[in-house]
């Protein structure tokens, strides 16, 4: 899961990276009020930073630098409720403006080609690190990281020797980078990135910005639920979750159900295709329901996506492998019979697909109750074509 | 012959007394599977019976591969505690071991990918996050059904477990050598790669069968092996081109990030080194079929 920056921030705070002072606003009222303790303090100028979790937020108008607190307010409130590349702006981080000498840029990352993990850095910071890396590529040190030893003293001073730190900078981003290690490997974070990291007039190292993903799989070991806002993310996305079901919103009409992560991606493409013969049909979701493929677990993912206004038909993909059809089979008419009995609509057509493990004994299963809203279709492809051509009447 | 596994193969399973790890054994031993013993420090001395076969559970990796001569371990352990079982195998010098579990941090996998290259390498590491491997008529470790299809000349390489099943059913008539399940996180041991090399040079695979989806490049990387070193026939399949930039679909490693793990540009890469790249699952498995 990704961080906001003032979240990023609070964790670069707890290991010890020096970051500006700054609070965050949900209303333009709130945001004068920081701006104003900052004022009384001797620092007036402050800077507005939209919270979102995208890239690109200076160039779409979200960071505005306020000179009073008069001026907070108003930058807040042209920036909360702004729409950056499909993220709304509910809140803002109001800190106080730093003073800049130069800008760096260092990250930590999953070095996935080589099981390991990366360290870049380069004394060109403050734009995109890829822009950089193709027009000045030797600007760019790309360091590999041991995840046995981490990123002690003589390893952090290797990633800014490498990055071309000056000197005056080197010492101060060695310690930083120790203890962005620190960050990284203490709370599980597959990307920890400080862009610019800056060298400030009167000669300190500071994270001016931060963004961080942490690992969903060490929830077990990790707070990750105090660090999600609750209104992120689409409903439907929040509302499976809550019912731990694996669900992505996609954009089209075709309601996708199937098990596995594999199988499921591929039914969204077969369901493309098919729909590129009827009007530009698309998947509306991808919905692992995983092996087990229980009632319960079925009605979930039901309920969830015939509670999309946007899905005109269903498909559910199943291929039995250690799970057996004849139970995927009574699982449907279960849930069918579950969201029925809780009132809810079902008359939005169902296209189911069995295959393997027992699959004759499931499309009986089906067959014999013949719900008006099942029809069956015995292979992926057909069944795709089926379900599109239904979503596009 | 065929790849990493065979008939001669000794499995002990970490987890065996587990759940999962239960019905699992059962069904491995069912498919005809050596398994010689589970490992449980907590019921070290005790038997399991599996419908009449009594399978010792040993205190240790090491523990087990002494008393049972075993080569293959395969790790049905909670992710909490997966770290652990598999630097202990590696501490073993297993040859193989198979990490089924699902949801290990990839930190713990880093780790243990270092920790197994520091020890020399001694260790093959297939996964996490993944089904596991089957010579079908031989031996099956992990949790892929082993009626699906018979004894053949395909070789499969899957980051999927369910497309897996479903190219073996589509070509169950033709049968496999060996089908390997590399999984579906960011960090896995055994890569696309290693299984094309491994099938390349195995006598018993005519063609090979090479399954990726959205997330890193490891499809573009063995296209570039494919390139120079595979002459046998290979046809490919990517899933994930209606995926999203930016959300993970299921798989922790299934993710486009920015314009990078696109399922368009896997499918380029395949497709400029000559690999026949299927649109559907069903007609990868036809072009795979023509080559028979």
């Amino acid at each position: 899961m990704d961080l906001f920056e003032y979240q990023a921030k609070q964790l670069f705070a707890e290991y010890g990276v020096p970051v500006p002072q700054g609070k965050v606003a949900s209303t333009a009222a709130e945001a004068r009020a920081i701006a104003e303790e900052f004022a009384a303090a001797g620092k007036p100028r402050v800077v507005v930073k939209a919270q979102v979790k995208t890239g690109g937020r200076g160039k779409a108008g979200g960071v505005k630098v306020a000179e009073n607190a008069e001026d907070a307010q108003a930058k807040a409130e042209q920036i909360l409720g702004m729409d950056i590349k499909g993220h709304t702006v509910h809140r803002v981080l109001v800190e106080e403006a730093s003073d800049i000498a130069e800008e760096y840029y260092f990250s930590f990352l999953l070095d996935r080609a080589n099981r390991t993990f990366l360290s870049i850095c380069s004394a060109e910071g403050g734009m995109d690190i890829e822009e950089v890396a193709e027009t000045n590529p030797e600007a760019v040190a790309k360091i590999s990281i041991d995840p046995l030893t981490g990123a002690p003293a003589n390893v952090a001073e290797e990633i800014v020797k490498a990055g071309r730190l000056p000197a005056a900078a080197a010492k101060g981003a060695a310690e930083v980078i120790t203890k962005l290690w620190d960050a990284f490997a203490g709370k599980d974070a597959t990307l920890v990135e400080v862009n610019p990291l800056i060298l400030t007039s009167d000669g300190r190292i500071v994270a001016l910005d931060g963004k961080v993903t942490l690992d969903e799989n060490a929830e077990f070991r990790q707070d990750l639920e105090s660090l999600t806002a609750p209104e992120e993310g689409d409903p439907l996305e929040v509302a499976a979750k809550a019912k731990g079901l694996n669900y992505v919103k996609l954009d089209g009409e075709v309601g996708i159900i199937g098990n596995g992560a594999g199988l499921v991606m591929s039914t969204l493409d077969v369901v493309a295709y098919a729909g590129e013969k009827h009007g530009g049909v698309k998947p509306a979701n991808f919905l692992d329901i995983g092996g087990g493929a229980s009632a319960e677990v079925m009605a979930n993912g039901l309920e969830i996506i015939l509670g999309d206004p946007a899905v005109k038909s269903v498909f559910v993909n199943v291929f039995g492998g250690i799970t057996a059809c004849d139970a995927v089979a009574n699982g449907i008419v279960q849930a069918l019979e579950l969201l029925e009995k809780r009132g809810d609509d079902v008359s939005k057509p169902l296209v189911v697909r069995l295959d393997g493990n027992n699959a004759e004994l499931g499309r009986r299963i089906l067959a014999e109750r013949a719900h008006p809203a099942v029809r069956q279709v015995d292979t992926m492809d057909g069944a795709a074509a089926q379900a599109a051509e239904l979503a596009a009447k | 012959m065929a790849i990493f596994l065979n008939k001669d193969s000794k499995v002990l399973v970490q987890g065996m007394t587990g759940s999962e790890g239960t019905k699992h054994t059962r069904r491995m031993l069912a498919s005809g599977t050596q398994v010689v013993g589970g490992v449980n420090p907590r019921k070290a001395g005790q038997k399991v019976d599996f419908d009449g076969t009594e399978v010792p559970v040993f205190g240790s990796v090491a523990e087990g591969m002494a008393a049972t001569g075993a080569d293959v371990t395969v790790i049905f352990v909670p992710p909490k505690f997966s770290k652990d079982a598999v630097i202990e195998a590696i501490d073993a010098e297993i040859g193989l071991a198979v990490v089924i579990t699902e949801g290990i941090p990839v930190h713990d996998t880093a780790a243990f990918w270092a920790h197994a290259q520091a020890k020399g390498d001694k260790t093959r590491i297939i996964g996490p996050n993944c089904p596991g491997l089957i010579t079908p008529g031989q031996s099956n470790a992990g949790i892929i059904p082993a009626d699906i299809t018979k004894p053949g000349r395909i070789g499969l390489v899957s980051k999927s477990g369910t497309l897996t099943y479903q190219m073996m059913y589509e070509l169950r008539d033709i049968g496999f050598s060996s089908a390997v399940g590399i999984g579906g996180d960011p960090i896995i041991g055994t890569t696309h790669i290693d299984a094309l090399r491994a099938f390349e040079a195995d006598p018993d695979t005519d063609a090979i069968v090479m399954i990726g989806e959205i997330g890193g490049d490891a499809e573009e990387r063995a296209a570039d092996f494919i390139k120079d070193n595979v002459t046998k026939p290979v046809v490919g399949y990517v899933a994930g081109f209606t995926a999203p930039e930016g959300k993970t679909m299921g798989h922790a490693g299934a993710i486009v990030s920015g314009s990078s793990g696109t399922a368009a540009a896997k499918q380029e890469a395949l497709e400029a080194v000559g690999v026949k790249v299927g649109k559907t699952p069903s007609e990868t498995a036809q072009l795979v079929r023509e080559l028979f």
